[in-house]
């Protein structure tokens, strides 16, 4: 698997590193696949907001991974983990397999699964966001323009 | 609604790296006047989910994919049985009973699965954000198109 490209956004983390396997191509695909599988069940538990998609926040690539982006940014959100899934196409495929997810972006709460695109959005109209964060103890940018302006 | 977000244009940049070579979509298609995959999609989603109100849309014209493609799809969905569930579990219904098409030929899907009393207090389509070009030269979207195309 190819080594992704280390981002150096101030919103961005390190990124998926391939691991070595001796065995044979199929074993070595298989213990692979597993490995990624293990190690985005760590990625998505090491940061509190971690967020799959195509691009990166500072140049996305798709329109539904920029709304994503664009929505955290509103709330105040800069500090998450992002992986581009362009990078690399078996990492792709294993984001959605683990998420059981078959699109991209996917957004992650403390390991927890929220949604793609059209959840976060849903949950930015009806104040559920705002909510969430706070759970992540993250105060959200609108709470407290909202109380600057009363 | 988030106007800023659905607004937003940034430059579409096609400088990233790709994992595999690109693949070149065919010069024209002729639209296929039967729109198979747009059937399929409204048929099941009629049967598994029995939806008060359906509107399945072909959005495959708002991105860089070729014309007369069914790649890229928004569907809103009214249905009683989304009574009680969450946002996630609803879309999870829904990508359940699209599970073929999603991992055939369609690319994205965009989602809105309401309950009958929420269409009847806000019965509005969501639109989806501009395309940034992402599915240009995106060897999986190449793929599924081949796909909806065989």
């Amino acid at each position: 698997m190819n080594s992704l490209i280390r981002t150096t956004a101030r919103c961005l983390r390190s990124v998926y590193m391939p691991r070595q396997a001796v065995w044979s191509t199929s074993a070595r695909f298989l213990c692979a696949a597993a490995d990624l599988q293990k190690d985005l069940g760590e990625m998505v538990k090491k940061d509190k907001v971690v967020v799959f998609m195509k691009g990166t926040p500072a140049q996305p690539m798709c329109g539904f991974s920029n709304a994503v982006v664009q929505i955290l940014r509103m709330h105040g959100v800069d500090d998450y983990a992002s992986y581009n899934v362009l990078e690399d196409s078996e990492f792709r495929e294993g984001v959605k397999v683990f998420s059981n997810w078959p699109t991209i972006p996917q957004v992650y709460f403390s390991g927890e699964f929220v949604g793609g695109c059209d959840i976060l959005l849903q949950m930015h109209q009806n104040g559920d966001l705002v909510e969430e964060l706070k759970k992540l103890g993250i105060s959200s940018a609108l709470l407290e323009a909202g109380k600057e302006s009363k | 609604m988030l106007p800023t977000v659905l607004r937003c244009l940034r430059p579409v940049s096609t400088s990233f790296a790709l994992s595999r070579p690109l693949a070149h979509f065919r010069p024209h298609m002729d639209p296929d006047p039967s729109r198979p995959v747009e059937k399929s999609i409204r048929t099941k989603l009629t049967d598994q989910l029995r939806p008060e109100h359906l509107e399945v849309h072909n959005e495959s014209h708002m991105h860089a994919v070729p014309p007369g493609s069914e790649s890229h799809f928004r569907v809103l969905v009214v249905s009683s049985q989304f009574e009680g569930l969450s946002l996630i579990k609803r879309h999870r219904l829904v990508n359940e009973a699209l599970k073929e098409e999603l991992s055939s030929c369609v690319h994205a899907l965009a989602i809105q699965a309401k309950t009958p009393e929420q269409w009847g207090s806000n019965p509005s389509l969501a639109k989806s954000p501009p395309c940034m070009g992402g599915s240009r030269g995106d060897h999986t979207v190449e793929e599924k198109l081949k796909a909806g195309r065989e």
